[in-house]
Formats: structure tokens, sequence, C-alpha cells
């Protein structure tokens, strides 16, 4: 029974714990009241009425949020924000696909192979990221001038503005070649799953791989052609100044998918190498001794076992890039912190505001990330037999 | 029970030490020296030379400043800032006084909370370009790409700018001055628009300046001043007099040279006044009466300051304009010191 006693070991830890809890929630308290006093008297935090301010000022990088100065810091949020996942999604694919690819040909037997995947992570990882940032926005500032932009065929034009490429104009009719595309993909889905069901049962294999490719390709590409090929490209033309029409690639991007895709590439890298290593030779040697193919041996027995070990550090790789991208303020990249975080912040003054909106944003898509991670991890998990 | 008893103690003390702000002033004499901050950089406003000693009209403020509160003007820490973390820096406290080309408007002075103490410098956004662009007017400049300083009212104004004349741009945002200068030798982008003094700065610094070219246009009004905390109203009255000092010193022709031999020989009360030769004024804030003898002995005039750092012999080679005493054309206008 509980009874107060100060020789019992159990009521004491229970009065020290309670001291301590209640320590540290008056500490916490205090810095709060501190905080919020302070901010108050010196004018700094005044609330998110500004949120619906015009913002006053242009964002020109905006693929798919169309931004006028006259629209609110809102909008300013959502745009950055939009950058900032276009830039950590398409680099966490591009540096798992690299990552892989290192890793594997890290530990390819071929010497020549294994040495060079070697320096490109000694030197990749052991520079800080800014400073690769850095390196390659003054590289792509130092192409040619508009006026003499390097010319790929009269269609894409490459200048020390980004690379102007042919924009594609969808007619009414691609509709059904965006169909085409949908079922065959979903036709392509239905019949690896046969494939892989028959072959568990029967041992009868398909080409599974090359079917499906087929099929996703020369499916839709038959109906364009039978509805009418709905598609036009409108090539940039050099007016004025710079490049009209077609879209644009700005160097800002591609100095941030070149930093982060190939400064994350190379941790990736050493966790695939680690989680291929994690399988037993012995179970190598004896896929070996079965006849089996190498890359049957890669694909049935080294890669779902290495997966195990590969996703936890993974998924902290592609937190790692997201939070990363937040670095593209140093060259100007139009992300969050850039332009919520940072010209919105000073327009205003809103400080407090603004990095609280900033900090919450990252740590939901952080958290997102964290979440679909863990369900795919689950899901190639050891399962008991 | 003792674990009781140091909470209590602890709370205590944590309840007693919550920041107390004393007057500005109280602070800077019992430091020894001024705090101020200054652009990242910006040749003749605020550069540090070879040895790391800083330079330049928005410094000379702050040394006048340091001249008037402490008596020498060599006592001042400067601090660094951007366009965007000058307000926050100046807000928290970390520095005393902000001299950064920074442009008064309504909600800096009334939303933020700063006290604007004056103008030392009335300039008006214009536009930098290439010579050979062939551009003369900001208006065909239609479709370029156009290098902007983020966090300034500048990039308000390029966006009004552009919007009411009906025409394009890509906007290239950039942090501090220096980026902006090496993205457009660089040719990232055909156009640096900001304050036309910190574009004669920048032009000073190409290889050769006479590549670039100002276009007519100024399409804002930028008056640049010093400012301060509210609520501090002696230290922001220290700040605007120490500047209206040099303003009115010029006006009287008094100099750092001259500036014993006139007070010996001249009979005007307000130079006398001004140099604590007559009255009481300095006490009035809390400063020694001859804080104006040694900011016009130890800096100098605002006349002298602007040839100093910006003017004709400088690289900038800026003309005084709107920048002249109201007797010689211009509109700096010190209230009378009496």
């Amino acid at each position: 029974m509980f009874k107060i006693d100060f020789s019992d070991q159990k009521f004491r830890a229970i009065i020290i714990q309670t001291i301590v809890v209640g320590l540290l929630a008056y500490g916490l308290y205090w810095i709060v009241q501190t905080t919020a006093y302070n901010l108050e008297k010196r004018n700094i935090a005044t609330g998110f009425g500004f949120l619906n301010d015009p913002a006053g000022f242009d964002i020109s990088f905006s693929p798919f949020i169309k931004f006028v100065a006259t629209d609110s810091h809102f909008a300013v949020y959502l745009v950055g924000l939009a950058n900032t996942l276009l830039i950590s999604v398409i680099g966490c694919i591009a540096a798992t696909f690299m990552g892989f690819f290192v890793g594997i040909i890290r530990l390819s037997s071929n010497w020549l192979l294994s040495q060079i995947a070697y320096v490109y992570v000694e030197i990749t990882r052991n520079i800080p990221l800014i400073l690769q940032l850095l390196f390659w926005y003054a590289l792509l500032i130092n192409l040619p001038r508009v006026k003499n932009s390097i010319a790929i065929g009269e269609t894409f034009f490459l200048n020390n503005r980004g690379l102007n490429s042919p924009q594609p104009i969808f007619g009414e009719n691609f509709i059904y070649v965006t169909v085409a595309i949908v079922i065959a993909i979903i036709v392509s889905i239905v019949f690896s799953r046969w494939a892989k069901r028959t072959q568990e049962t029967t041992g009868k294999q398909y080409p599974v791989v090359l079917i499906n490719f087929a099929s996703v390709i020369f499916f839709p590409l038959i109906v364009y052609f039978i509805s009418g090929s709905p598609l036009d490209f409108e090539n940039p033309e050099l007016k004025g100044f710079n490049f009209v029409g077609g879209m644009k690639i700005p160097p800002e991007f591609v100095a941030m998918f070149l930093g982060l895709s190939i400064y994350t590439a190379s941790f990736i890298s050493e966790i695939v190498r680690a989680g291929i290593l994690s399988v037993s030779k012995g179970q190598i040697e004896a896929a070996n001794s079965l006849g089996l193919r190498q890359n049957v041996i890669m694909n049935l027995i080294i890669i779902p076992q290495a997966l195990r070990v590969i996703v936890p550090p993974l998924t902290s790789q592609f937190l790692n890039l997201t939070k990363n991208s937040s670095l593209g303020i140093a060259i100007g990249y139009a992300d969050l912190v850039h332009g919520f975080g940072g010209i919105s912040l000073n327009q205003t003054g809103q400080a407090i505001e603004c990095m609280a909106i900033v900090m919450a944003t990252y740590l939901t898509i952080s958290l997102t990330i964290s979440f679909f991670m863990n369900i795919y991890n689950r899901a190639i998990q050891l399962e008991g037999r | 029970m003792k674990i009781l008893r140091i909470s209590a103690l602890l709370a205590l003390v944590t309840f007693f030490s919550a920041p107390a702000m004393a007057g500005t002033l109280e602070d800077v004499q019992s430091r020894g020296y001024v705090k101020c901050g200054v652009t990242t950089g910006l040749l003749g406003f605020a550069a540090p030379d070879d040895s790391g000693k800083w330079s330049g009209f928005d410094v000379d403020v702050c040394r006048a400043v340091a001249a008037a509160v402490l008596g020498d003007s060599s006592k001042v820490e400067f601090t660094t800032t951007t366009g965007k973390t000058r307000f926050p820096t100046l807000a928290s406290g970390e520095i005393d006084v902000l001299a950064r080309n920074t442009t008064w408007t309504f909600s800096r002075d009334v939303n933020l909370g700063f006290e604007f103490v004056g103008v030392n410098y009335y300039d008006g956004q214009g536009f930098l370009v290439p010579s050979n662009l062939g551009v003369t007017s900001a208006t065909q400049l239609d479709g370029a790409s156009v290098c902007i300083q983020t966090g300034t009212t500048t990039e308000l104004n390029l966006a009004d700018f552009f919007r009411v004349n009906n025409i394009s741009y890509e906007a290239i945002p950039v942090e501090t001055n220096d980026e902006s200068r090496e993205n457009l030798f660089a040719g990232r982008c055909d156009v640096y628009t900001t304050d036309a003094s910190g574009l004669a700065a920048t032009a000073a610094q190409a290889d050769n300046p006479a590549d670039w070219v100002l276009l007519p246009e100024i399409i804002s009004k930028e008056p640049l001043g010093p400012l301060v905390r509210h609520g501090d109203h002696v230290w922001g009255d220290i700040v605007r007099w120490s500047l209206n000092t040099m303003i009115i010193a010029e006006e009287k022709g008094l100099t750092s040279s001259n500036v014993d031999s006139m007070v010996s020989s001249t009979n005007d009360p307000e130079v006398l006044r001004l140099t604590g030769n007559e009255g009481e004024y300095g006490v009035m804030f809390g400063l020694p009466n001859d804080f104006g003898y040694n900011i016009i002995k130890q800096v100098g005039n605002y006349g002298e300051v602007f040839e100093r750092n910006i003017g004709s012999s400088t690289p900038l080679a800026l003309a005084r304009g709107l920048n002249a005493p109201w007797t010689a054309g211009g509109i700096l206008y010190s209230p009378p010191f009496r």
C-alpha cells in the first residue's frame, strides 16, 4: 500500500519526480512568459493579420501557382511551400537512384569502378553542403550570357539564366492520351501481380518488365496518333533581354538540384553499401551454387534483405534533404525560407510569426515523410512464417 | 525538504532575473562604447579598410554619436546587418543605433516600433545597366532580369513601377549588395536596382566604371537615416542632435580644422552654443556641454563627411544635389540650436 514514508525508496522517487516535473513546467512557463512580455514590450509580435496583406513584391520562380505582387503574404507562403516540396521530392528521387547506383558500384569487383565511387563519396560528403551549392551556382552563372546561348537544335538554349526548353501545349484530345496512360499503368500493375502469383504457384515466368514497358509506351502512343497528335511545342525565342515562350529552368533550381542530390546521394550510397554487406555471404554463395544469375541474386535475395537495414537511415536522409533545401536562401532559390521566412518576414517585420509558421511547416513535412517511410518500413520487415 | 527550499530559491531567482532595460545612454556610458549597426559593406557608406577600421558616410554618424556621448569618436563597435537582420538586431537591443541606408517609411516608423531621428541622405531608387545594352530609359526594360536586394523598400517600388508601366520583368532576389554586384557583372541580371547612391558605389567597383550607366528615372523617394528604438527619447534626441550638429556646423562654416579658431574669434551665438561655450545645452540630455565641439573636431561637419566618403573626389563621385544645405540649394535643414 501507498503511505507517506520518507524511508521508502519508491515514495521518495515519486516525490522527486514530481518536483522535477514541476520545476520543468515552471521553467517553461517562465520562458514563455518572459518572451511574450519582452516581445510585446518591443512591438515585435503583433499577430497573424499580416497574412492577408498584399505582398507587394514579385516572385519569379513559381512553376505551379500564378503569383503577382498584389497577392497576399499567404500566397507567398503557398508559393514557397510548393517550391520547397518540388525541390525536396525531385531531390529525394534523384538522390535515391544515384545513391543506390553508387552504393552498388562501390561494391563492384571492378577496381576502377569501385575506386571512382569511393572518391565521389569521400569528396561530396566531406564538403559542407552550402559550399557545394555556392560552387554549382557560381559554375552556372558563369555559363555563356543570353546573347551567346549554347543552342541545342534551335529548341534548347542554355545560358547563365537557365535552360530554355520547348513548352508542351496540350490539345483538347490529349485527355484521351492521359486516359490511355492511366489504363496502361493499371493493366501493368494487375499483370505484374498475376505474373507473380502464377510464378509462385506454377513456377512459370513471364517477361514482366518488357511487356509492361511496351504497354505503357506503345498503347498511349497509338492513342496519341489516333486522336490526331494533340500535342504541340512552343519554342523559346530570344526577344529583347530574355528568351520568351517555352519553359525555363533557372540556374537557382538547377544548382539546388545538383547540390542536394549529389550531396545526399553520397550518404545514401554508404547506407546502401552497409545494407548489402549486412546480407550474409553464405546466402550469396548458396545462390551462386544454385546457378542463379547475378541480377536475380541481387533482386530476389540481396535487395529484399538489405532494404530492412537501408530504410530507417534512408528516412533520415530524406528528412535531411528536405530540411537542407532551406539553404536555397544562399543562392536565391525561392523556397519557403527565402520567400515567406525571408522577404515576407522582412517586409512586414513579423519575425516571430513568420518563423513559427515556417518551423511548423517543416515539422509537418518531416513528420509526414517519417509517417509514410515507417509504413513502408513495416511492409518490408521480415515476416515470420 | 532541502530540495523544496532549493527549488523555491531557484524560482525566486528566475523570477527576479527577468530582463530589465535601463536607459540606452546609461548603458553606453557604463559600457564605454556605442554599438552601431551598419551594412555588410557598401563602398563609401560603410566598409572596413585593409586594417579592419570601418569608415564611410553612415559610419561617421555612429562616430559622431560616440564623440558626443563618450568624447571619443573611435569608441564604436560595428555590427554588420543585412537588409533582413537589421530590424530584429535593433529591436532586440543588440545595437544602440542603426545607420544603414535605411529608408524612413510610415510602417517602419510606426508599426515596427522604431524612431527615425533624421535624414542623413536624401536618395531615390534608380537603375544601373551596362552601357552596351543600349537602354536609355527604364520603361524600355520590358522582359529584363532585375537584381534586387530582398526585404527592401526598393523591392516594393520595383514591383509597383513595372506594374504601373504595364511591363514585365524577372526578379532575381539576392541578399547583399555584393551578391547583386556579382550577379550583375556575370550577366545573370540585366539591371540592378537600388538607391542611386548604392548604384554609384556598385559601378565604382566595376573593372571599368564607364561601362555602366545610371538610367535617368528615379522612381522613388528614399530618405535614408539613422534610427533607434521607440521609447527611449533621451537616446533618440542624442542621435538626432548629433546629426543636426553636423548639418548646422556646415551651415555655419565650422569644420574640423577651423573649429578652434572660429570659436575664439566668432561672436555668432549659435556657434558658441553649438560648441558648448555658451549655455548649458549638453547637460539637458545628460552629456557634456562640449558634445557638439567633439563631433565637429573629431568627425567634421556634414559637408566634410560627405566629401570624404562619397563626394566628388571619391570613386563614387556623388553630387551634393538634394543633400546640400538649404542655403546652397539643397534641402538639408536642421532646426535651430537654441
